[in-house]
């Protein structure tokens, strides 16, 4: 299993609070990362660390390191754009943005320069495709990508962020504003996405992290408690903490 | 068991009573615009009914005419009209741009210290009384205009439109900074996620996103840029004829023409003024129906 990301003695603070404590994790490709654990853990500002998101917001310091492909420092060595073309984002609320659904595909190719209008349709159709969602839109790539239904909006913005071609997409409790249906449909999705890409999911779902994580780490107040294969996790876990919190004992 | 009806009663009065006092508010400022709308109208179509009494004025000619000579009998709005047009034009060309990076500096680029600096400096122009601009454009802009002008005088549509666009700017601003503010955060992040820079998500998303906002602006901007008197009444040269063929020239504006003759004017030239204000008026409702036209479009996006 090769390492994607490695994170070391990683500390964020949002002003005097600190966030996260000391998280030492290795993150591994071509794998599903769950990020488990009660609202206010740290988990969505974990993986917003990871394409460094947190820097829109003032007053955020981070300590420690975290490099791409165990070598390359995110947060020293590489610009924050370089960054989000090979680390990839899909967010809770679908977001897809107010213009046509070709349009909002094409939005991370064209940012990079790429006008050439026949690779443009290329990478349209097969980040749709990618999504699963080539069939219910190819003849209406001009309607808004808000006319979709939400699991559709979702689904665009996966295929927006696939468009860019990343080794790693994060997706920050993708499902929660989704109908079950929806969801099944964006569980399935990332089964098959897990091939090409490494996948690393915030979820407050346990059932969703045991379907279809390969990894879990559980956090409790910013810190990781444990991590490890799912299955273990689950069935079996050390740590007194992460069995409370999978039986439902508290969260 | 008496006291609590007694108090029902009390309230069902009061309750009357304030209803009352709402319905008469809201009415004073509606009989306030129907009186004003009918004073203009009756007085200023006089001049041009059959039979007036200091003699009828063909509405062609004074729509069309280019010459305000009252001691001669010549009543031509045309070039006042063509003047407005270019300066409110003229200062929108120079103040939508500036206000929309003003507003964009403000609301995304600029650290929160420095915005929070700009933003109320620049609505403070907004409280500036207008005479002072007037003033300014007087003291500082025709002499600079005098340096290079081919004309005699600095006095002209660009000192006009260089007056107006310093006073379109506070709205133009303060309205396009609360509309950028507004577009959601997730639109952002999602631009930004996908390797877009600041700037690209500025141009292809966060403007795209406060359009109906900065429409709004700009349309509040014509209104004040159209309606404004006192200020340009200062720099515009005000001549009695002459449809401006250069930015030198000097203008006169529907709104001046007003200001300048009302304080003396009888008869004839009285009731011509007021023909002014309904030309300047129909302006005015043009563009508050434009502005009514957007709001409801915004409102259903």
């Amino acid at each position: 299993m090769e390492t994607k990301f490695k994170i070391q003695d990683l500390n964020l603070f949002y002003g005097d609070f600190q966030a996260l404590h000391n998280i030492t994790l290795d993150l591994y490709e071509n794998k599903v990362t769950a990020l488990i654990g009660p609202s206010g853990c740290g988990k969505s500002t974990f993986l917003r660390t990871l394409n460094r998101m947190n820097d829109l917001i003032d007053n955020v310091k981070i300590t420690g390191k975290i490099l791409l492909d165990g070598r390359k420092d995110i947060y020293e060595k590489m610009d924050v754009i370089g960054l989000r073309t090979r680390v990839g984002m899909v967010f809770q609320k679908p977001n897809p943005f107010p213009m046509s659904i070709y349009d909002n595909v094409a939005y991370g190719p064209r940012c990079q320069g790429l006008k050439d209008k026949k690779k443009l349709d290329e990478i349209v159709e097969e980040a749709l495709r990618g999504a699963a969602l080539w069939d219910e839109v190819k003849d209406k790539l001009n309607k808004s990508g808000m006319s979709l239904s939400g699991g559709q909006q979702q689904r665009l913005c996966i295929a927006r962020a696939i468009a860019m071609a990343p080794e790693v997409i994060l997706m920050d409790e993708p499902t929660s504003a989704l109908d079950p249906i929806a969801t099944q449909k964006v569980e399935q999705l990332m089964g098959k996405l897990k091939e090409k890409y490494t996948i690393i999911i915030v979820t407050h779902s346990m059932q969703q992290a045991a379907r279809i994580s390969d990894k879990t780490a559980f956090f409790l107040m910013g810190e990781v408690i444990e991590f490890g294969d799912t299955d273990k996790i689950f069935t079996n876990p050390d740590k007194k903490e992460t069995e409370d919190y999978i039986t439902g004992r508290f969260g | 068991m008496d006291v609590e009806i007694k108090l029902t009663k009390k309230r069902a009065f009061s309750e009357k009573l304030f209803h009352a006092l709402f319905l008469s508010a809201g009415l004073f400022a509606v009989i306030c615009v129907t009186a004003i709308i009918i004073l203009i109208f009756t007085r200023g179509s006089r001049p041009f009914m059959p039979g007036n009494e200091y003699g009828t004025y063909h509405f062609f000619n004074f729509l069309t005419g280019t010459f305000w000579r009252p001691a001669f009998g010549e009543y031509g709005v045309g070039y006042m009209i063509i003047a407005s047009l270019f300066a409110t034009f003229g200062a929108m060309l120079l103040g939508v741009p500036i206000g929309i990076l003003t507003a964009v500096f403000i609301a995304e680029v600029a650290p929160s210290w420095l915005a929070k600096i700009m933003q109320p400096t620049v609505e403070l122009l907004a409280a500036i009384p207008s005479v002072l601009y007037g003033v300014f454009g007087f003291a500082v802009i025709v002499p600079m205009i005098n340096n290079f002008t081919p004309n005699p005088t600095g006095y002209s549509l660009m000192a006009v439109i260089l007056v107006l666009t310093i006073m379109v700017l506070p709205s133009i601003v303060a309205i396009s900074v609360t509309s950028l503010r507004a577009v959601p955060t997730h639109y952002k992040e999602g631009s930004l996620a996908l390797g877009a820079s600041h700037i690209q998500t500025i141009f292809k998303v966060l403007i795209p996103g406060a359009k109906s906002g900065i429409l709004t602006a700009v349309v509040l901007g014509v209104g004040r840029a159209i309606g404004e008197t006192m200020a340009v009444i200062l720099v515009a040269g005000n001549p009695e004829s002459g449809v401006p063929t250069s930015i030198f020239d000097p203008v006169r504006l529907l709104t001046t023409n007003i200001v300048l003759e009302q304080g003396y004017a009888t008869g004839l030239q009285a009731q011509m003024l007021f023909a002014t204000v309904i030309v300047l008026f129909t302006f005015i409702l043009a563009i508050n129906l434009t502005l009514s036209k957007i709001r409801k479009k915004a409102v259903r996006i």
